[in-house]
């Protein structure tokens, strides 16, 4: 599929779908079932909004979405209680798959929400969004429901603060825009059209849920991306135009750490595809500096990227769901 | 008393308890309110929320007129009355970058939510509240968001609606945020005014010395501190606010005054800005500066008297509810109702504590009680208890 037709075809701003009646008609005659993840970890400032905007306006007004639930990492901050005062579902990821070795990092919030949670279509929606509006769900799930073969569905959001007419230029965060984009233009060109590859808020069926690795750490999103990208091509994604998202600004010393994840899992997907051979053994370790008066002084930080298998290849989840192993 | 007035009374607290159970609907309607921008004259994109709001819940002749204003109907059994329920749509605040609200288990913390958030998303909420509790009216419920209510718009929305109408309007209530308790159904006058002075191109510096415009304010300002207030009618002016001048090393060129002359008699009013006018004309021709003073808004007195019906009812509401009314007048939407000769009242929602310059914090708990109240006085008014006949 060439980049300039699926832009046309699969990028969508929200505005379209703003008709939520008949976006719930249209899921209630797929009989489709929708479930909420918000992935938490100290977000005591942000929860209740989200939990209340989602509940009020597409569980109670438009019933979008069946299940809204919390999957929590262990928030040492009133998260957890915030949540539940409005009424959330709240699960602490450690409590899903119990038998399962602990892991820590937001892939683990989602790779157990699949598990957990009974939806067709899982929507995934980060905690720390200021801004938080019922778009933000039902941007990314119209596409799922009103086109079929659409599977996958990220968020970007281009509303410039000031800009006059004419050519201006698109495109994500300081990461994709100097890591993510040129390794996808050098190795997988076609997925240099999604505009922010990394954003938080996605929304998945089920079926391409279950039988993706999932890395717990950053490199989550870029792992995704080119896991469904090599199975069912870029036709497989859309897009959606969210407008605006408010939230906090991450210090370069941690986009360092993140792009360090990313990087690991980018290699890993590397090798695995056989796109690059003969690697030496990569480091996990990330060395940042600072400044002590005039001596500097290095800062270690060991970051590796772990992944969960494919769910489907949990017993546990194959009993819940009902599926024999050679279906 | 009135026995359909004591069952109303009678049926509040079980209403307070089920509006809190729709916390989420009226927490919803303040977020989604409060992060649209609407500074007076750029309301549109929160007419529009409104309007849509209105229609998601079944209103009818969900419309904006050429004034801008947000209105719906919810039709009555006999639709014999209309009763206007207003809160206006327009902030102080201009259209910035992050207008956003934090919700917490018992406050909300924002910008501008007592003015006029809170009580806009209390008076959206109200048909599906009604429809939650299954109160059907007799009288058609008109919600509407006035547009161009504060500062230069000077209540443009609600008086033109009210002059343009074909509607009867019974009675109206203007819902306004602050303060739960508070409740007005009578409007002083009042005269807005700006005195803006300046040093014109031909000042002769030698002549009067290096004063400026500040020192010219300053006399002004002395003058009208010398000017006689009388204890009755109660009347008193406020110096809003003053600006001027440029830095620390240049003679000031400019000054503005901005203040309010409030009184229960419109002719101390009248009175008041004539001499204050006369000054300003005095000051300019003595001291070279050139002063101008603009009149930006003006109420009249007037409203229903203590004893009227709907006074009362709304007096009954609030013991029944344990809220301590204060009666205080009014110069916001209240004084337009009053103007069309409208039974209305003004009623405070919830309760609001300033955090910093431009953040309030509002407590949720309050709300359920203010939006109670608000109910009550609609199901008052729909079976008749506040018609003096």
């Amino acid at each position: 599929m060439k980049i300039d037709n699926w832009l046309k075809d699969n990028t969508f701003h929200h505005s379209t779908f703003s008709d939520l009646a008949d976006l719930v008609r249209e899921k209630e005659k797929q009989n489709l079932k929708i479930s909420l993840c918000i992935p938490t970890l100290n977000e005591e400032r942000t929860i209740a909004k989200e939990i209340i905007l989602f509940h009020s306006e597409l569980m109670v007004r438009y019933p979008l979405i069946d299940e809204i639930a919390i999957i929590d990492s262990g928030s040492s901050d009133n998260t957890i209680s915030v949540a539940k005062s409005f009424g959330a579902e709240t699960y602490l990821a450690s409590d899903i798959l119990p038998h399962l070795p602990p892991k820590k990092g937001k892939g683990e919030n989602l790779w157990k929400a699949i598990y957990q949670l009974d939806g067709d279509i899982i929507v995934y929606i980060d905690a720390d969004i200021k801004n938080i509006h019922p778009r933000f769900a039902y941007g990314l799930l119209a596409p799922l429901i009103y086109r079929e073969e659409i599977k996958y569905v990220k968020a970007f959001y281009d509303r410039p603060l000031a800009f006059s007419e004419g050519i201006r230029p698109s495109g994500g965060g300081r990461v994709t825009e100097i890591l993510i984009r040129p390794l996808f233009s050098l190795f997988f060109p076609e997925l240099s059209a999604i505009i922010q590859p990394l954003s938080g808020e996605y929304a998945v069926r089920r079926e391409v849920l279950e039988e993706l690795h999932f890395p717990i750490g950053y490199g989550v999103e870029t792992a995704h991306i080119i896991d469904v990208y090599s199975k069912y091509g870029l036709a497989a994604f859309a897009q959606t135009d969210l407008d605006q998202r408010v939230h906090r600004n991450q210090e370069t010393r941690s986009l360092g750490k993140m792009a360090f994840g990313i990087l690991q899992t980018f290699f890993g997907r590397l090798q695995t595809l056989n796109l690059i051979s003969d690697l030496p053994e990569l480091s996990t370790v990330l060395r940042q500096f600072q400044v002590h008066d005039k001596d500097f002084e290095a800062i270690n930080m060991t970051i590796v990227e772990e992944e969960r298998p494919p769910m489907l290849s949990i017993p546990e989840y194959l009993t819940k769901r009902g599926i024999k192993k050679n279906d | 008393m009135d026995k359909k007035l004591a069952r109303i009374l009678d049926s509040l607290p079980n209403i307070e308890a089920m509006i809190r159970d729709m916390r989420d609907i009226i927490l919803t309607n303040i977020v989604m309110i409060g992060e649209i921008p609407a500074p007076t004259y750029k309301e549109d994109n929160l007419r529009d929320f409104v309007l849509n709001r209105l229609n998601q819940d079944n209103l009818i002749n969900c419309s904006t007129d050429e004034s801008g204003n947000a209105l719906g109907i919810l039709p009555g059994k006999s639709g014999k009355k209309n009763i206007l329920v207003v809160s206006h749509l327009d902030s102080v605040f201009e259209e910035e970058e992050n207008n956003t609200l934090s919700i917490q288990p018992d406050y909300i913390l924002g910008r501008g939510l007592s003015d006029n958030i809170v009580s806009l998303a209390a008076t959206i909420s109200l048909p599906f509240i009604l429809d939650q509790l299954k109160i059907q009216l007799k009288s058609n419920l008109i919600i509407m968001g006035t547009s161009r209510s504060l500062g230069p718009g000077d209540l443009e929305g609600i008086r033109f609606f009210l002059k343009n109408t074909k509607l009867n309007i019974s009675n109206g209530i203007s819902v306004e945020g602050v303060k739960l308790g508070d409740l007005s159904y009578s409007s002083i006058g009042m005269a807005r005014c700006e005195i803006n002075c300046w040093v014109p191109e031909e000042y002769d510096w030698t002549k009067f010395g290096a004063v400026g415009s500040i020192v010219t304010m300053n006399e002004l300002i002395n003058r009208i501190q010398e000017i006689p207030i009388p204890n009755k009618p109660r009347t008193n002016i406020i110096l809003s606010s003053i600006s001027g001048g440029r830095g620390f090393s240049s003679i000031p060129l400019d000054a503005t005054l901005r203040f309010e002359i409030r009184s229960e008699s419109g002719e101390m009013v009248d009175n008041l800005q004539k001499q204050i006018m006369d000054i300003a004309q005095e000051v300019s021709s003595h001291s070279g500066s050139k002063v101008e003073t603009k009149v930006m808004a003006k109420r009249k007195p007037g409203g229903i008297s203590f004893s009227h019906p709907l006074a009362s009812s709304a007096r009954e509401i609030h013991k029944k509810l344990g809220i301590k009314s204060r009666i205080t007048p009014n110069i916001a939407e209240l004084s337009a109702f009053i103007d069309k000769n409208i039974p209305s009242v003004a009623i405070g929602i919830t309760k609001t504590a300033k955090q910093s310059s431009s953040l309030e914090k509002v407590e949720i708990e309050p709300l359920y009680k203010g939006i109670a109240q608000l109910v009550g006085l609609i199901m008052a008014i729909d079976t008749g208890c506040c018609s003096e006949n």
